[in-house]
Parts: structure tokens; C-alpha cells; sequence
């Protein structure tokens, strides 16, 4: 009936070939910087962003310093060859800000701030390629870099989209293609092992009753991403361990 | 697995854009072969089931079908028979298809999702043995096949035990796939030899019938693909929608965007083998080459190649009015084809050779070459063909047999006809739908007297036409105690509370969108059991219903307004005749005639202010036609009846519409489904105003209230038809009336012209239009009663709903006309009659005919084929004038009718003057003729029953 292109065929194919619960394939690499304190890669299908965390250090800016917390600074940017259109992106236009705000509030909810008065946290996010849910990505990258620096949080932070194919079934990682043909996507941040939200934002309205089933499913999302990068980080772990000798004497 | 897909598009400024997309490649696939044990099914899309098997002469063995894509396109009609089965379809193919054509794709689908049909579908591209990577500098085409072969080979080596089989009739692919040791063959030499053939070769699309080279070439050749997009670029050319004539075979018109009036086209070369509906690319002539429509009426009727050339030269010396000069031009070539399947009959020839000639119903639609084997049975049918192709040396386009539908002339078939022509679904209701109603008995609970205002006790009663059994609206009225103030009611059958959103019965009705009535047969939108029995509003039934009540002063002003859904119990269902009588019965005066003596004052007081605002009063010619209940022939034909009652319930229908449209639209701005009426442009009153000059009416066009006080002006009471005619024309001079979403469009265009109020809806017959349940929707949840669900709230979803609902709509209402006009042809056949008549437009070479008594419209030409006319044309008046006799507009005549069959599909009637008397053209009335003339034409009557009767002898046999 809809002229819109159908996003699951009959079989249950995706366009692109995955099923409406599976992920786009992640890579990711730890520390992939010397000057940051930490850094990390993150690749989900063709999205491709970079991250890197300097601090925590002294605030530069005396006026914002709290004596209680530490401030986060975040600051998103985009490469001018990340999207099909060769844009020039200069930095602090709107998306970019908006994006950095939601990353730094993302970020203040695991961070254990409190660790470190008068101090601050720098953390860049840069979008390589740009292929559908660049703020998830940006969200996993950021985490990845948090944990290189050793900087203490609460849990793991996540990110995922989803949305609803066919308007009847979720499903989950909207690639740039769907996103475009799709109805609304769904961008949830969670914290995955108490499943607690902290951040949700819709690209658009759609109806109530179908918003359990989707917000369900990104959260399903954000579990699976959630041991992709545990098992990132315990391989990156055993790698610096075992240079610095210690596996040896666990083995 | 994982890899890229990348390639370059054009976006929309011109920019060239590399896109990089994923592809993944899977290893859960299923082949779909039942007995591999190699893949796990999960999804058991069975592919054969014991009782299905290929036979096939070519081959000794039982075989998997795998069909390349130029077999779909071609050949859908015989993939739609079910003796092919056992079919694997790839999806590349399956993605080509879609790319190339929508409705072939449609059908596809069709196919694949019968499960009796044993087609699956093998995702090849994302198997991880079967992907093929694109290689630089590949045509697309090639790389299908590549894969296609692939798929193939990989077929044949995971299951070595069954055979697989390629159809192409793409002979490079072919050839490489022999190369390769796939068995491939033609889709020609596969049917031929199939050992249950039957009929099923009819049906093979012919696309290389002839080599063209010997022939003489009719047409000149459409330009290619690339030229007319760069034509159109640039502007030399325009895209448009053609529409051929419907009374002359060598004229049309192309409706192109950029251009105000439509382009004419003219003449074989001018049409260029464009068919109804094609979008095609026309080429316009400059201005002084531009003609005038030819006003005269030309069929195609010989094969005879001189006729169409003397026909073409009549064309071209009747179009040269300076005065309607409109833009000329030629159809160049063809953009999308958009041919149908076509009902008709086969032309009636002695020849019974292979080739045939078929002629479909539709004027618009040229005939068709066919070719065929069962040449004596298809000859007594009525049938269905579809056009393959049309070759420039061919005269006709070339099609095949698609299925036949029945004895020619027999009520049942012509009914079919009805249907199909005009895309009516009217096969039974699935079992999934019929799961979805209620059981019964059904009775109303305790849960559902909670949620209802119980109004059982209220005098509410039901006025529709006789025989109706599907009862959609009740009404009431009492005084209010100790007030001035009446109470009136309007309830309407509950339907959206037995048809829940997203359920098959839904989606049923959605697609049905409106019941149709047919002469004698209903085709139902809801199940019967609802529409007749536990939706209608029957006499001392309790029923839900969704009740309107307002309170209004004894100037029929609304004081208050209330919606709710209710219990009610009809105390009585009367027709408008009964309805009547007991308002006019002085002496009753019990409850139900109070409360309709009270809302008869009520509604002649709306409609007189409905009046004054513009509203204007218009007229049709709609008929009853009285049935025979045994032989199913019509009786009589009379036109309708028209009581005060009918206008009464009428006006508290529009009340109540029009109410709900305001709340809906107060509620949900953004996605309520409301109905306007468009104002129709200036040009449409052409022929009203011109008519009206001559008689010395004024008519003012100016907005609709200056044309209906301009329409009240135009009576005369030496003529007392004359306002009807006037009203008549009026209102073919109006547009569509058409749903659509109120987010779609302005404020300004909600308004509803005919009606003169800027908010209309519908919501009073949700039995028989499904607009009305989504409006019951929409109020439902507006006060309370009901949840929404995603669809409702969709803006579009609901314009596409729209734009279903209003094409049904339209398609319904032609249905109608067309079941009618039908049987008036049945009613008349053998009769001679002299009837009185007006004419209603003055044309060229006729004179178009209103016989208000059976409210029928024929043409009577003033000349015989091939003679001159005696009588002169005055264009700039209107006039036919011979012998001292002018014929304007309106003028009465009297005319001798019957009814023409010897073209078996268009029967038409034949019109003789009467009178006035004009010597050497009119016939003396019936009554004068002397006994002679009177057996003559007895005699006439008899024989041709008689060669009736062998035909349906012939027919039997």
C-alpha cells in the first residue's frame, strides 16, 4: 500500500543483508594515540569516529572551576570528507554544539566527577565517515577513551538507535540509508548493566503505542554493544599488561 | 561476512556523489529445497509440496524452475497460471522487476505469496556463495546474469540430486549458461512441450512475431529514452498524461503540466500508437500549425486502410474553427506505457484463423491483434486480453488472452464486466475476514451499558429509501420540558465498534473503501452480517449506535452539541413514502409523527438558510429500475422519486456532518479527514453560460451563490423542464467532491463549493463508505470513547488512505452509471417507442438527446454515413437549422427510440426525429403508421429476436 520503500523484505532482510535485532559490525581499537591521555577508534559499519581525553588537569578557565567537581568539556567535530557531500564544517555550528552538549551530559553521568575538584576533563570526538547513528558512535568511542585514560566511572555508557521498519517491526543501528527512507529514529544512551537511560532523543514524531517495543529493543542494543566493548577493553588490558610483565605472573 | 557496495549517482543539483554502502553476506540462507539437510529452514516456505511437480516433455525428470527477468516482465500472465509451480526466484531478479515495473512486481508478489504456488524466493545477493562482485567497466545487465548463473551453478552443486532448470529468452544468456552446463531454454520451447499445455500458449506474450522489414511502417518511430529526456530538458518537448477521445478514434488530448489547456493531438501519426493513459512526450507545433477539436464523431470500424485515410482527411477539414484553436502537437514518443487488461469481445469475422482481432469495451482503448487457438468458444465470450506491444507496421497493437469471463450479453457476465472495468473488488470475503466478526448470538453486556448512554427508551426512528436493509442513521426530536427548545438527535450504526483498526476485516474495508450498488446486486465494503444485520439500525432492534444530539431553538439554532456513543432501539423504520403520509396524516399524533413534524419544520428552515448561503440545488437524471425477482430483467425504468421526507433527512445529515467535521478538525488539525468540494474553474460553466445567453438568462459564474440565484432565475413556465435542464448542466459543469487529511492543504481549501460551507465531512454511512469509520475514529477518540492507533494519527498514511477512498469512490459511482445504462439497453431491447425529449447540447453532425422520462442521454445525427447534411451549423449560436427549423438548446422534440444491436458490446440507440416534422428527415409517429408499416416493423422485431435465439442456440453448443 505505502509507496515507501519497504526496509525488511519478505525473508527479513535489512537492505544492506542483517536482520532487524543485529548490529552493524563493530571494530575498535584502545589507545591508538600517544599524546591523549586516552584514545580509541571505534568503527560501527562504515561510521568511523576517533576519540581522545586529555585531563583530568588544572582548569584553565579559574571562573568555571567548581570546588566540588570536575568540569567536562566535550567538543564534537566533523571531518569535511566524513559525508557523500564535501561540506566545509566549521566548528561550532550548530549541530556540533548541540551534539557536544549531549555528549558532555552523557559523559556526566558515569564520569565520578566528584573525584576531582577545580580540575577538568577534555574530551574530542572526531566523525571520520559518517554512515547513520554518528552520535551512538560518538557516544562508544568517547567511553573507550574515558577507560584508556583511566579515568574512573560508574559503568559502562552506550549508545544505540533504532527505529521501526515497515511501521510494525524494530529494529536496530540504523545505517545513513534507512535512516533517510525510514520513519523516526530513536538514539538512546543507557547505562546497560543497571539499564538505566540517560539520554533518549527522537529524530521525529511517531506514535506512543509503538514506542516500548523500539525503546526495548535499542536497549537490547546497547547490552550487545556493551559486551563487544568489554571484550575491546579486556584484550586491550591483557595486551599492556602482559608488555608490563604482570600476565606473566598471573600465567 | 562484510563487504562494500559503492557506486557514483547524480543528486538532484548535479553534483556526482560517490555512495559507499554495506553489504553483508550471510551463511543462514536457506536454499529452500524441503529435503536439504545442508540448511537449516527456519522460514519453511515449502517449495514443493508432493502433489506439484513439473512436467514437462523436453525433460524425462521432475524439475526447479528458475526464471530470468525478462521472462517475468513478458510473461506474468502465464507465471499466473497455476500449472507452473516448483519456481525459485532470485533476487536479483526479484529487484529488477520491482525497478522495471510496479505492477508486474505487484503480481509477482501475488504469486510468491500463495503458498499453493510453491515460488521462493533465494536472497542470492547476500549468500555468502552465491555473491558475485561487481567488476569495473560491467554493464548492469550482465552482472544480473553473472549472478543469475552463479546462483545456479551453486544450486546445482549443493543439491546433485535434483535438477534445476534456467528460463530466458535472452539469448547471450542462454548461450553462456550452456556454456556453463546449465540446462536453459526459451519460455517458447518450455510451454509448448508441457504435457497439460490446455490454453496456456494463448497467453505467451508475442513480442517477435513478425520481421518487420517487408511491411509497409503506419507509424513513425518513437524516438529513444535519451532523446526525450533531453526533449524534455530542454524544453522542445513535454511530458503528459494521454487521454484519447471518446467519440473520435483519431483524436486525443495530452494533459501536460506546463501548459494550460491540454495539447491536442490528431491523427494516426499525431497519436502515434499513445493508448489511454500512456505518459507520453509530445512535440507542440507552433501557433500557426494549431487546429481546432473536430466536433464530429468517428469510429473505427473497417480494416480497410483506405477508410482511415478518408477518415483522417474528414479529420483534418473539420478542424478549422478559428475561435477554439487550441495547442496542437504529436506524441513523439512514449515515456511509461500503462496498459491494462481490457475487457471486450472478439470481432465477429468469418475467419476462424489464428489471428483475431479484439475489441475491447472501452472506446478509448484501440483493438487489439490476438492470437489464438479456441477461436469458437472465445467468439461467444466476453474476455480479457492485455497489450504487449505495438509495432510501428502493425495497424492495431498486439496482445494475448488473458481469461474469459462469461456468455456474451448474459446479465451475470455484463456485471463482471461492470466490475472489472471499473477495478471493483468483489470476490468473497476471506475466511481471515470472516474470522474477525462477531459470534453470534451477539448481545449487548453489562460492560458495554456502562460505556453507552442508554437512549432505548427515546422515540427514534429510521427513513430510508424502500428495500434498504442496510439501515446506517436514526434521528429523533422532543421538546424540551419548560423551555422553548427542542431536542434532536441523529444516530449513526456503530460500525468502528465491530471493525477494530489493523485487523483483515479493516484492511478489507479499507481497500473496498465504498460499497457499490449495481442493478440488482449489492457489492457489500463490510460482510454481510454487519451491514444487514448487527450494524443496521433495524425496526425495535437494540443496536449501537454514535449519537449527534444537539439542542436548538425553534429557529433551528444550535444551542448545544453532544456526541456519544449509545444504545439505541428504532421504534420504527419506515421509507420516505411512509414517512410522508404520517406527516401529512392530521390525525395522528402519537410521538413518532410529532417528533417528525417537528423535524420537517426544522429542516426546511436549515435548508432554506443553507440556500441563502449559496448552496446550490442540482440536478441528475438517477433511475430506478424495477427488477423481475425470477428472471432478474428489468421491468421498468423510472426515475426516482422525490419526497419532502427525503430532503428532510438529508438536512439533518449535512447538520450532523458538518458538526462532527468542526469537532474532528478542532481536535486533530493535523490529520482529520475531512471532504471538500473544489470550485470548478471558470472554462467548466462555458457551456452553461453560452446556453443560457441564448434564452436570455444571465448566468453569473461568479461565485456559487450569484449561480444558484442566477439558476433560480433560469425557468420559464411555458417550459417547465427548463430549470431541470439548466440544474442538470450545472452540475456536470462541477468538479469531484474529494476526501483528503486537513494537514495537507490550506484553510482556504477546505471549503466545500457545492454545499457552501467551509467544513464538511462525512460520518453518516460508515455501513457503506469506509471515509465514515475513519471519521467515527477520529470523534470516538475526540470525546473520550476510543483510543487512537498509529495509522490514524499518520498524515500520510491517511492521504494515501484518501487517495484510495476517493478513486474507489469515483470508480463506484461509474459502476453504477454504467450497471444502469446496461440494463435501460436490456430494457429497451425490441421495443420501438416514440418518446418526448429535449435536446441538451447542439454539436457538429448531432444533436445531444435528454429523455427525461428514463433519464436518458443519446446522440441523434443529423446525417447518415456518407451523406452531406442537410441542415447548417451555426457555431458562434448553437443552432442546427434545416427546412425552416432551428434547433437550440432545451428545445422539446419528440423522438422514435431503439435500441441498435448489432454491435453486441455498444449497444446504442438509435434516434429518429419525429418532431418537429422536417421533410426528408423525420419519420411520421408511431401512432400515424398505417397497419403495413406496423407488421413491417413487427416482422423486423421477430427476426431479430429469432437470430437472438440462435445465438444463444449457437452458444449452448
Amino acid at each position: 500500500m505505502s509507496a515507501k520503500q519497504q526496509l525488511i523484505n519478505k525473508i527479513g532482510l535489512r537492505l544492506d543483508g542483517r536482520r532487524a535485532n543485529e548490529l552493524r559490525r563493530i571494530r575498535c581499537k584502545m589507545g591508538v594515540f600517544s599524546q591523549p591521555d586516552g584514545s580509541a577508534y571505534i568503527e560501527q559499519g562504515l561510521t568511523k569516529v576517533l576519540a581522545a581525553v586529555y585531563g583530568p588537569h588544572q582548569t584553565r578557565n579559574k571562573q568555571k572551576a567548581q570546588h566540588d567537581a570536575c568540569i567536562i568539556n566535550t567538543q564534537f567535530s566533523m571531518a569535511v570528507f566524513s559525508t557523500t557531500d564535501r561540506k566545509k564544517r566549521p566548528r561550532g555550528d550548530r549541530k556540533s554544539i548541540e551534539l557536544s552538549v549531549l555528549l558532555q551530559q552523557a559523559l556526566s553521568a558515569v564520569i565520578e566527577t566528584d573525584l576531582y575538584p577545580f580540575s577538568q576533563i577534555d574530551v574530542y570526538v572526531e566523525v571520520l565517515h559518517a554512515d547513520g547513528g554518528i552520535y551512538a558512535a560518538c557516544v562508544n568511542a568517547a567511553t573507550l577513551a574515558i577507560i584508556d585514560a583511566g579515568i574512573p566511572i560508574k559503568e559502562y555508557i552506550c549508545a544505540c538507535t533504532a527505529s521501526l521498519a515497515n511501521d510494525d517491526v524494530p529494529m536496530l543501528d540504523i545505517s545513513h540509508q534507512e535512516e533517510i527512507l525510514g520513519g523516526p529514529t530513536l538514539t538512546i544512551t543507557a547505562l546497560p548493566m543497571s539499564e538505566k537511560i540517560v539520554l533518549m532523543e527522537m529524530s521525529q514524531r511517531f506514535h506512543l503505542d509503538h514506542l516500548p517495543k523500539v525503546l526495548d529493543k535499542a536497549l537490547e542494543g546497547c547490552k550487545d554493544i556493551k559486551e563487544i566493548l568489554d571484550e575491546a577493553v579486556k584484550d586491550h588490558v591483557s595486551k599492556i599488561g602482559s608488555a608490563t610483565g604482570w600476565a606473566n605472573a598471573s600465567s | 561476512m562484510f563487504t562494500t557496495k559503492s557506486f557514483i549517482k547524480k543528486n538532484k543539483v548535479g553534483h556526482f556523489l560517490k555512495h559507499v554502502r554495506e553489504h553483508y553476506l550471510r551463511t543462514d540462507i536457506s536454499c529452500g529445497v524441503p529435503e536439504c539437510k545442508k540448511c537449516h529452514s527456519e522460514n519453511t516456505s515449502s517449495l514443493t509440496k508432493p502433489s506439484n511437480s513439473n512436467n514437462c516433455s523436453i525433460f524425462n525428470y521432475d524439475h526447479y524452475l528458475i526464471l530470468d527477468t525478462n521472462i517475468i516482465l513478458d510473461q506474468i500472465d502465464v507465471l499466473e497460471e497455476p500449472i507452473i509451480s516448483n519456481v525459485i526466484i532470485f533476487n536479483t531478479v526479484y529487484k529488477e522487476v520491482k525497478h522495471r515495473s510496479l505492477p508486474i512486481y505487484k503480481r509477482l508478489n501475488t504469486i510468491i505469496e500463495n503458498p499453493s504456488r510453491c515460488f521462493f524466493l533465494f536472497i542470492n545477493d547476500h549468500h555468502k556463495d552465491t555473491f558475485v562482485p561487481e567488476t569495473a567497466g560491467e554493464l548492469i545487465n550482465d552482472y544480473n546474469d553473472k549472478c543469475i548463473r552463479q546462483a545456479i551453478k551453486w544450486y546445482i552443486e549443493h543439491l546433485p540430486n535434483k535438477k534445476f532448470i534456467l528460463l530466458t529468452d535472452d539469448t547471450k544468456n542462454r548461450q553462456l549458461a550452456i556454456a556453463d552446463n546449465i540446462p536453459a531454454y526459451t519460455v517458447r520451447d518450455y510451454v509448448q512441450n508441457l504435457d497439460k499445455k490446455s490454453l496456456i500458449e494463448d497467453k505467451l506474450s508475442r513480442n517477435d512475431l513478425h520481421s518487420a522489414s517487408e511491411e509497409k511502417e503506419l507509424f513513425p518511430p518513437h524516438l529513444n529514452k535519451i532523446e526525450l529526456l533531453k526533449g524534455i530538458k530542454e524544453g522542445s518537448l513535454h511530458q503528459g498524461v494521454f487521454r484519447a477521445s471518446t467519440v473520435n478514434f483519431l483524436e486525443g488530448f495530452v494533459n501536460v503540466d506546463d501548459i494550460k489547456e491540454p495539447v491536442l493531438v490528431q491523427g494516426r501519426a499525431g497519436l502515434n500508437r499513445a493508448v489511454d493513459g500512456d505518459i507520453v512526450a509530445v512535440e507542440v507545433f507552433s501557433k500557426e500549425q494549431w487546429v481546432s477539436p473536430s466536433e464530429i464523431i468517428l469510429e473505427d470500424e473497417d480494416v480497410d486502410e483506405q477508410e482511415v485515410e478518408e477518415k483522417e482527411e474528414i479529420l483534418k477539414n473539420s478542424t478549422v474553427l478559428e475561435s477554439e484553436i487550441k495547442p496542437t502537437g504529436k506524441i513523439v514518443g512514449i515515456i511509461c506505457r500503462k496498459w491494462k487488461q481490457y475487457c471486450g469481445i472478439l470481432k465477429d469475422t468469418s475467419d476462424l484463423g489464428l489471428y483475431q482481432i479484439f475489441v475491447p469495451a472501452n472506446k478509448t482503448i484501440p483493438k487489439v491483434r490476438i492470437q489464438t487457438r479456441q477461436v469458437e468458444f472465445l467468439k461467444t465470450q466476453k474476455l480479457v486480453v492485455t497489450i504487449d506491444s505495438w509495432p510501428r507496421y502493425s495497424r492495431y497493437p498486439h496482445g494475448h488472452y488473458v481469461r474469459a469471463l462469461g456468455l456474451i450479453g448474459s446479465q451475470q457476465t455484463e456485471n463482471e464486466v461492470v466490475l472489472l472495468e471499473h477495478d471493483v473488488p468483489y470476490s468473497q470475503f476471506s475466511k481471515e475476514v470472516l474470522r474477525c466478526l462477531p459470534k453470534l448470538p451477539w448481545l449487548i453486556t453489562r460492560s458495554d451499558e456502562e460505556v453507552r448512554v442508554d437512549l432505548r427508551e427515546f422515540d427514534i426512528c429510521s427513513v430510508d429509501p424502500p428495500g434498504c436493509t442496510d439501515i446506517d442513521d436514526a434521528l429523533h426530536c422532543r421538546p424540551i420540558d419548560n423551555t422553548d427548545t427542542l431536542e434532536v438527535g441523529v444516530h449513526i450504526a456503530d460500525v468502528s465498534h465491530f471493525i477494530r483498526p489493523g485487523t483483515a476485516l479493516d484492511l478489507e474495508a479499507a481497500s473496498r473503501a465504498t460499497t457499490v450498488y449495481l442493478v440488482g446486486k449489492r457489492i457489500d465494503m463490510v460482510p454481510e452480517l454487519l451491514s444487514s444485520n448487527l450494524c443496521s439500525l433495524k425496526e425495535r432492534e437494540e443496536r449501537f449506535a454514535f449519537s449527534c444530539i444537539w439542542t436548538m431553538d425553534r429557529q433551528a439554532n444550535i444551542l448545544t452539541t453532544k456526541f456519544c456513543k449509545s444504545i439505541i432501539k428504532s421504534k420504527q423504520a419506515m421509507t420516505y413514502e411512509e414517512a410522508q403520509l404520517i406527516i401529512d396524516d392530521k390525525n395522528k399524533t402519537d410521538a413518532i409523527a410529532q417528533s417528525l413534524r417537528h423535524l420537517n419544520s426544522l429542516a426546511k428552515i436549515l435548508k432554506k438558510r443553507r440556500l441563502d448561503q449559496g448552496a446550490l440545488v442540482l440536478a441528475s437524471t438517477e433511475v430506478n429500475i424495477m427488477m423481475d425477482s425470477e428472471t432478474m430483467e428489468p421491468l421498468d425504468v423510472k426515475v426516482k422519486k422525490h419526497f419532502e421526507t427525503n430532503s428532510m433527512v438529508e438536512e439533518f445529515m449535512l447538520l450532523a456532518n458538518m458538526s462532527v467535521a468542526k469537532k474532528i478538525l478542532d481536535e486533530f488539525p493535523d490529520c482529520a479527514m475531512l471532504r471538500r468540494h473544489p470550485e470548478p474553474p471558470a472554462s467548466n460553466f462555458d457551456p452553461l453560460v453560452k446556453a443560457g445567453r441564448h434564452l436570455g438568462f444571465d448566468i453569473n459564474i461568479e461565485s456559487n451563490k450569484t449561480l444558484a440565484e442566477s439558476l433560480d432565475k433560469a425557468d420559464k413556465s411555458s417550459h417547465p423542464y427548463l430549470n431541470e435542464m439548466f440544474r442538470m448542466l450545472t452540475s456536470r459543469c462541477m468538479l469531484q467532491a474529494v476526501y483528503f487529511t486537513s494537514g495537507t492543504l490550506q484553510k482556504a481549501d477546505y471549503y466545500h463549493y457545492g454545499l457552501a460551507v467551509p467544513l464538511y465531512t462525512h460520518f453518516t454511512s460508515p455501513i457503506r463508505r469506509y471515509a465514515d469509520i475513519i471519521v467515527h475514529r477520529l470523534l470516538a477518540v475526540a470525546c473520550g470513547a476510543d483510543r487512537t492507533y498509529p495509522d490514524l494519527l499518520n498524515k500520510e498514511k491517511s492521504t494515501i488512505l484518501c487517495q484510495n477512498l476517493n478513486y474507489r469512490n469515483r470508480m463506484a459511482q461509474y459502476a453504477g452509471r454504467a450497471s444502469v445504462a446496461f440494463n435501460t439497453h436490456f430494457f429497451f431491447k425490441g421495443k420501438l417507442n416514440d418518446e418526448e425529449g429535449y435536446v441538451l447540447y447542439v454539436r457538429k453532425n448531432a444533436l445531444q438527446i435528454l429523455i427525461p422520462k428514463y433519464g436518458l442521454e443519446c446522440t441523434l445525427f443529423l446525417a447518415k454515413k456518407g451523406e452531406t447534411t442537410m441542415f447548417q451549423y451555426d457555431e458562434e449560436r448553437q443552432t442546427q437549422s434545416a427546412d425552416g427549423v432551428t434547433f437550440h438548446a432545451f428545445d422539446p422534440v419528440t423522438v422514435r427510440l431503439q435500441l441498435d444491436s448489432s454491435n453486441i458490446q455498444h449497444e446504442k440507440f438509435i434516434l429518429q426525429l419525429v418532431k418537429p416534422i422536417i421533410r426528408g428527415f423525420s419519420v411520421p409517429a408511431l401512432n400515424d403508421l398505417n397497419d403495413g408499416d406496423r407488421t413491417e416493423s413487427n416482422e423486423k422485431r421477430k427476426s431479430d429476436e429469432e437470430s437472438g435465439k440462435n445465438n444463444i442456440k449457437k452458444n449452448r453448443k
